[in-house]
């Protein structure tokens, strides 16, 4: 049980944040070019599902899974991206992403006067406090290698 | 419970086959006095809802048929334009029927094919080793699943979000495929798939499947 990596993106697709905690395996790709390559399927996702979709839809692209991680979704009505992978065994996570964009964002980031939206988020604050969010979670221990 | 389409993907990304099972048709006719109190818009060569939702109407509806008459792309069946159309008063009080646009064949060909490259996006940007593409995709209206052969071949299944018993569908249908598309003499690999059998017999089990589902998720 475990959460591997997330990733904040902004409306114009510039990743704010990032950080990651139990990642084994890296892309094969420098930071920069990930962030683009992971904003880019998701929004190919998004585009996909409002297509394919045979009723109309709320919420949209909630999450999706692979093998190996579970990949979860959150977007604002402001369009930030809150983009989680965690291990299977995580089967919801839109709550934690709302907590997260509601008591983390919102606190430190929004309501910061010397923080500029739209700007990679570099208040000291936000990381310690989410880091500390993200392993006090029940379904957060860090994985013995 | 319904298991809304089938798709099945060569190894090159090109949809070989693709069957719709259930297609909900949520369509609202009403009719209108000038002037229009909804935004229409071009888009993809049809006429869709940009602004004005209410009654049914969403954004991104298409327009499906004006007084009775189905429209053929951003004109009506006599050819006039339907924004032109809709701009004349003489022309009210018109009848307008708007829902979610089908898809053409072209729109499904390029919808396999992008998720052909999602599905392998997917599996480059797992923080694990060892992952697979992307196996089941869940938004809250529909759940796809996805399953790929050893051959590359993947086969994809829209289903409710509450349909258990997917998996074993999916492995029937690549029974299915291997009995009666690949032991076809006639039919080539990763050409489109027209085998009678083939059809019948992934109806049934789409069937069975529906119905096995009921019972699984009635508890």
């Amino acid at each position: 049980m475990t959460v591997h990596n997330l990733y904040i993106f902004d409306r114009n697709g510039n990743c704010l944040y990032y950080n990651e905690w139990n990642r084994k395996k890296q892309a094969g790709i420098s930071k920069e070019e990930e962030y683009k390559l992971m904003y880019g399927m998701l929004f190919s996702i998004r585009s996909f599902v409002s297509k394919m979709s045979p009723l109309d839809m709320k919420d949209g692209f909630l999450s999706f899974h692979t093998s190996k991680y579970r990949l979860h979704y959150y977007e604002t009505p402001s369009g930030l991206k809150f983009v989680m992978n965690t291990d299977l065994s995580v089967s919801n996570a839109r709550e934690t992403l709302q907590h997260i964009y509601s008591n983390l964002y919102v606190e430190y980031i929004v309501k910061n006067p010397v923080c500029v939206l739209g700007q990679s988020l570099d208040s000291e604050l936000f990381s310690s406090r989410l880091d500390a969010f993200i392993r006090a979670l029940p379904y957060y221990s860090p994985r013995a290698a | 419970m319904v298991i809304y389409s089938v798709y099945v993907v060569n190894k090159a990304g090109g949809l070989i086959y693709q069957y719709d099972n259930y297609v909900p048709r949520a369509e609202a006719e009403k009719t209108f006095s000038y002037p229009l109190d909804l935004i229409l818009k071009h888009h993809d060569e049809k006429v869709i809802v940009s602004f004005g939702q209410r009654d049914g109407i969403r954004v991104g509806h298409a327009v499906l048929s004006i007084n009775g008459v189905d429209v053929m792309g951003k004109s009506t069946a006599e050819g006039k334009d339907i924004l032109e159309y809709l701009k004349d008063p003489s022309n009210y009080p018109v009848s307008i029927r708007f829902g979610r646009a089908r898809l053409s064949s072209n729109e499904k060909l390029m919808l396999a094919s992008m998720f052909h490259s999602l599905f392998a996006i997917g599996s480059q940007l797992s923080p694990e080793v060892g992952s697979s593409g992307i196996e089941m995709l869940e938004t809250d209206v529909f759940k796809l699943h996805c399953y790929q052969t050893l051959t590359g071949i993947k086969f994809i299944v829209l289903a409710d979000p509450r349909q258990s018993g997917i998996d074993a569908l999916l492995r029937k249908i690549y029974e299915i495929y291997s009995d009666f598309a690949l032991k076809n003499p006639f039919y080539s690999l990763e050409m489109p798939i027209r085998c009678e059998l083939f059809d019948q017999n992934l109806k049934s089990s789409l069937e069975v499947a529906e119905k096995a589902g009921n019972f699984g998720a009635g508890s």
